[in-house]
């Protein structure tokens, strides 16, 4: 039987490293990532976690050396935020080009300058080009959660990816949560041990990213967009597995919250869809007929899960908490040219950009944005294609 | 097997030659390249039982192309700063998984180690991770064009010292690594493959962090005929400007070739290595004299840690 303990989602994330037996850790200390590493350190240090940690100089070094051990053959674990997600970008790319499975949190923070330590996404955002698988959790419980899930669905073969597990700095990764912790037997003979389509290890000769001519090259990467494809279906396997043995299923790549019967739906990822979800409770007493879709998996991203929910959808509003400059916000740009391959009559969408530099977005900011946009539209109206939502 | 003693001046026996059978034929070098023959040597102590980690550099080049590989034994390239973090991963790997008869070397060029590699190189060493650190200095970023590194000597033209050549005098890794404290730092030289070969066998036989500072001279970023690249290395000896150690045990100990050097008299004059060179063409009296009294403070500096 499991156990229920009281954990920071930080807390959580060594803990799921831990009931992975990852056997190398490589990592560099940032806020608000810091103590996932000192955790695992005294995991270690304690012979609790049987684990080879490497206490690296640099977050580039971080990912380097945990690449270098998985492609040896072991399961490898780092975490990061911000500042040191982006020293590291070079190598984001290198291990998913290598189709080495991997684990990485990011315990998301704002990015610099002015140095900033609260939470947004964009330092996660900024790495959706580059071949990870990507989740996002809401609560302590779903961060150790997904982040276990992210080993099996890293090491099955029909993926062989890496995958990033987001979480809110301070919001999640400082603030204590109840969380199950299970049995680690039963995660043993789930989890198994660790897959990967190559070992580097010296016993026979094999050499791993030589120069390649175009099409080559070309072709290995048209490979991580099969894969990609491939995850859609493992994620939901591993989410369907995982409810079977501990008892808790999300719904795959995304969660939807009473989008039966829904009219207007509410896009959002990450913790502040708790805000969100509360929100909404509250607005359907009023009865404004809202659904929320929390993103969970934003690489793959889920458009024909979205579309399945949204089809009869008079209006989609999209929460942000990024944005690409010049563009939009990464989420309903992505959305929204997803939808369009369905369909050409698109529901009346619009996109909140907010929360940037971890402004603290409420329950009862939420609702006035969501009031405004159905009103909008029940006026005939059509709302703005996007805001930036400032409370100042 | 004992090691040969690298200070030894007996006349050598040739290098077992199994090395052919893991460095083949057909790889992408240059005519007259070190690359392959440092290779050679290394191979000759190691056979297929090692991973050559290697960053951007020549080497990513040399091996050959996709599926082609001239080499058989394992290689992973990697990023141009991260060939020590790296190969600490595998290295940490192996240990965890309990693998013990493989030699996880890192190979990287002067660039990919004196700058943009430092900072990972530092921290390789600093942590002790068991692996052979290589650093083949061909004086300059050669794959990309015959580029200024810290490592390209005083004086030397490159493309981006096109006109007055580089002002300052090369980064002393060497030096950086012995102060880090590893168990074995060494120099050596392309030019004398026997001194090269013992000192693997002699850092195979250490565990923690070796590092091997290779000189390499490069006919295409040196300007000289292809078919000089051992005299070119042997005269960076000869005239003193390259001196062969081993540095353990808290000391210096000067290798066989380096030996007779000691003694300025024994010298060639540096002009004799400078000559053959283009990257030196029309190198000032006034600079030769500069090159001296450094040469000069480096062999000091030697003989006091010896
Ligand atoms: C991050 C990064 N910056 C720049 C480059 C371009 N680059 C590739 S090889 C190289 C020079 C390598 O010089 P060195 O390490 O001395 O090896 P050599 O080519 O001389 O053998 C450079 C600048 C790169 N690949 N990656
Ligand atoms: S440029 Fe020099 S080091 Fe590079 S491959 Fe050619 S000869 Fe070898
Ligand atoms: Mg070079």
């Amino acid at each position: 039987m499991g156990k229920l303990v009281a954990l920071t989602g930080n807390y959580a994330v060594a803990y799921a490293a831990k009931y992975a037996k990852v056997d190398v850790v490589a990592a560099y200390p940032i806020t608000p990532q810091t103590s996932i590493v000192e955790k695992l350190a005294e995991l270690i240090e304690s012979g609790e976690l049987d684990a080879i940690m490497i206490r690296v100089e640099s977050e580039h070094s971080a990912l380097a050396a945990t690449f270098g051990a998985a492609i040896a053959g072991a399961r490898a674990f780092t975490a990061t935020s911000s500042q040191g997600l982006l020293y590291m970008h070079e190598f984001v790319h290198w291990v998913s080009r290598a189709r080495i499975p991997a684990v990485m949190a990011i315990v998301t923070r704002a990015l610099a300058p002015p140095w900033n330590i609260w939470p947004d996404h964009s330092d996660y955002m900024d790495q959706r080009d580059a071949g990870w698988i990507m989740g996002f959790a809401m609560d302590n419980q779903e961060v150790f959660d997904l982040t276990l899930q992210a080993f099996k669905i890293s090491e099955d073969p029909r993926v062989y990816l890496p995958v990033m597990v987001g979480l809110e700095g301070f919001i999640l990764g400082h603030t204590t949560m109840p969380v199950e912790l299970p049995d680690q037997e039963i995660v043993d003979q789930w989890l198994g041990p660790r897959r990967q389509e190559y070992v580097i290890d010296g016993r026979e000769p094999l050499a791993l990213g030589n120069l390649a001519w175009p099409e080559d090259t070309e072709e290995m990467f048209m490979e991580i967009q099969k894969a990609m494809n491939n995850a859609k279906k493992v994620i939901k396997e591993v989410d369907e597995e995982y409810g079977k043995l501990f008892g808790r299923k999300y719904g795959g790549l995304i969660q939807c919250i009473n989008c039966e019967d829904a009219k207007y739906f509410a896009v959002s990822m990450g913790a502040w869809t708790g805000d969100l979800i509360e929100a909404i409770n509250k607005l359907r007493e009023d009865g404004y007929p809202i659904g929320v879709i929390r993103i969970r998996f934003c690489r793959p991203f889920p458009y024909e899960d979205i579309w399945e929910k949204v089809q009869n959808a008079k209006g989609i509003i999209v929460f942000d908490r990024s944005i690409s400059y010049g563009a939009w916000g990464p989420l309903f740009s992505d959305l929204i040219t997803g939808l369009y391959h369905y369909t050409n009559k698109l529901p009346t969408m619009s996109n909140i950009v907010a929360g940037i530099g971890g402004v603290n977005i409420t329950y009862n900011d939420f609702a006035r944005m969501l009031t405004n946009f159905v009103e909008t539209i029940e006026k005939g109206e059509k709302p703005p294609v996007f805001t930036w939502y400032h409370k100042r | 097997m004992t090691a040969p003693n690298p200070q030894s001046s007996k006349p050598r026996s040739p290098l077992p030659f199994n090395m052919r059978e893991v460095v083949l034929p057909g790889d992408s070098a240059c005519p007259g390249c070190p690359i392959p023959m440092a290779w050679k040597v290394i191979s000759a102590v190691f056979g297929e039982k090692m991973i050559l980690v290697i960053p951007a550099c020549c080497s990513s080049v040399v091996v050959g192309a996709y599926p082609g590989n001239s080499l058989k034994a394992s290689v992973v390239h990697v990023a141009f700063a991260s060939a020590a973090a790296v190969a600490s991963g595998i290295s940490e790997a192996l240990r965890k998984r309990g693998i013990t008869d493989v030699q996880v070397i890192a190979w990287a060029g002067d660039g990919g180690t004196a700058d943009i590699g430092m900072a990972s190189l530092s921290g390789a060493a600093e942590r002790n991770h068991d692996m052979i650190y290589i650093m083949y200095d061909n004086e300059a970023y050669m794959n990309t064009g015959i580029q200024r590194s810290s490592s390209t000597p005083y004086g030397a033209w490159t493309t981006t010292t096109p006109i007055i050549g580089k002002t300052e005098h090369k980064k002393d890794v060497a030096k950086i690594m012995i102060s880090h404290g590893v168990p074995y730092v060494a120099t050596a030289s392309i030019a004398y493959p026997h001194d090269f070969y013992a000192k693997l066998q002699r850092a195979k036989k250490i565990r923690g962090f070796k590092f091997i500072h290779l000189h390499a001279p490069c006919p295409v970023g040196w300007r000289f005929d292809p078919k000089y690249t051992v005299r070119v290395g042997k005269l960076a000896i000869e005239t003193g400007l390259w001196i062969l150690y081993e540095y353990y045990d808290g000391k210096i100990h000067l290798s066989g070739p380096s030996r007779p050097y000691m003694d300025p008299k024994k010298r060639k004059p540096i002009i004799e290595y400078l000559k053959l060179q283009g990257r030196f063409k029309g190198i000032t009296e006034e600079k030769i004299k500069e090159i001296e009294t450094y040469v000069n403070q480096h062999w000091e500096w030697v003989k006091r840690h010896m």
